[in-house]
């Protein structure tokens, strides 16, 4: 790892000070940037930790909306009650994420900064509708990912909440690369309260995307086999030493039916 | 630039200055000669660096010492301090849980994790939760039968 310089924030508006002023990065639970640094592939000057922020922890209910602190880490979201109550989707992918020890460490806010192209959170949030939450303004899910490692979140901006819209149903089923059980291919599917069908794939393409013609066979029969019958476009899929583009795209459609069938 | 740290290491308060990028497991083993705690892999895969960080299992080859600021370490070296085997330790050896044992420390670390939530653990739900321990020995089978004759014997 290169020389680093470490602060750690008292708040939020401390921690966007901080980082204006070295041009650092956020430290959230480190799984992805600690390892990315003992690499060599990150070498940020500073790292601000915002783990002693006591406003970016916690889960609460807000209306029809679950509320999950930007600093809650996976294991927290998997057990806590209220989300298992709300949306036990959530608490099922964050129970598939990586491994027990990632688990403990890892936080939501953390995985989205980063926008991992297989990490699993970004296809829950974009199904379901999600807001991410900063210190500087609210930015709904579709316009957060931008592309891969990309997102809407300035230099100095640091994600507050995720605030998820409680669905109708909604399932997630991840076909796991075997080894580090990031997503080969992730699809979360949910019918919101309106009634529309929302499925949003990860792993399969630089940046998380929405399955328009699965939304669409949905909308008209929600059911696994109307899921199944999408063949989806493998031309901007990803292919690499894991899987094909043309295997990504078979399972987009197989792991959405899973998930619709999940939805019961 | 160097920066004072303070924790507690299995009952022990401990102190240092240390250069910001160690990780928590060479603060451990260079720092306090805590060698129980192995590294492996050092890539955050094999889990042989285990430890429990306010009672949670977590990859100290993925975690800076810093980052346990204030916080209260168990490392293997803590289950034993009279030299009398912790029952998951002694299930281990029991059970011939362990070949080469270089990834041993950090499956009896994980494996208490396991327990204190799932007291009654059955094979599936230990295999599921063992996911972040590589045995490189593949001794698995064995793990397995010690982690539920050591939960046995912790519930006594």
């Amino acid at each position: 790892m290169y020389e680093v310089e470490y602060q750690q924030a008292r708040s939020v508006a401390d921690a966007a000070t901080l980082l204006a002023k070295t041009g650092g990065k956020a430290l959230a639970g480190g799984q992805s940037l600690i390892a990315a640094m003992k690499l060599r592939l990150a070498q940020p000057g500073t790292l601000v930790d915002l783990s002693g922020i006591a406003e970016l922890q916690g889960i609460r209910r807000e209306g029809d909306a679950i509320v999950i602190g930007a600093m809650t880490r996976h294991a927290d979201i998997a057990s806590s009650a209220e989300v298992k109550r709300a949306v036990p989707a959530l608490a099922a992918l964050a129970e598939g994420i990586g491994d027990r020890q990632v688990r403990n460490m890892g936080t939501i806010g953390g995985s989205i900064a980063n926008n991992d192209p297989a990490a699993d959170w970004p296809a829950a949030l974009v199904a379901l509708g999600a807001t991410v939450v900063t210190g500087k303004r609210r930015i709904v899910a579709g316009d957060f990912f931008k592309g891969m490692y990309e997102t809407a979140l300035a230099d100095d901006e640091i994600i507050t909440a995720v605030s998820f819209p409680v669905p109708k149903k909604a399932a997630y089923a991840k076909f796991p690369n075997p080894a580090s059980r990031f997503a080969l291919v992730g699809v979360f599917v949910a019918q919101l309260p309106d009634g529309s069908v929302r499925v949003a794939v990860t792993g399969a393409a630089p940046a998380v995307f929405r399955a328009s013609g699965i939304e669409a066979a949905l909308a008209r029969s929600f059911t696994a086999e109307a899921a199944r019958a999408v063949a989806v476009d493998a031309s901007r899929l990803n292919a690499d030493l894991h899987a094909s583009a043309a295997y990504r795209a078979h399972l987009v459609s197989v792991m959405a039916s899973r998930a619709v069938a999940a939805c019961g | 630039m160097s920066i004072p740290i303070a924790m507690t290491v299995n009952g022990k308060a401990v102190a240092a200055d240390i250069d910001p990028r160690t990780l928590l497991v060479d603060f451990l083993r260079t720092n306090l000669g805590l060698t129980g705690t192995h590294v492996g892999c050092d890539t955050a895969q094999c889990g042989a660096c285990t430890v429990h960080m306010n009672g949670r299992a977590i990859k100290a080859c993925n975690v800076l010492a810093l980052q346990a600021q204030g916080a209260t370490i168990l490392t293997i070296e803590g289950l034993a301090p009279d030299g009398t085997m912790h029952p998951m330790q002694a299930a281990f050896k029991d059970c011939h849980g362990l070949q080469c044992g270089f990834c041993t420390p950090g499956m009896v670390m994980s494996a208490l994790d396991l327990v204190n939530r799932h007291p009654q653990a059955d094979e599936a739900t230990i295999r599921e939760q063992l996911e972040g321990n590589l045995c490189r020995c593949t001794g698995y089978h064995n793990i397995v039968k010690a982690v539920q004759q050591g939960a046995a014997a912790m519930a006594k």
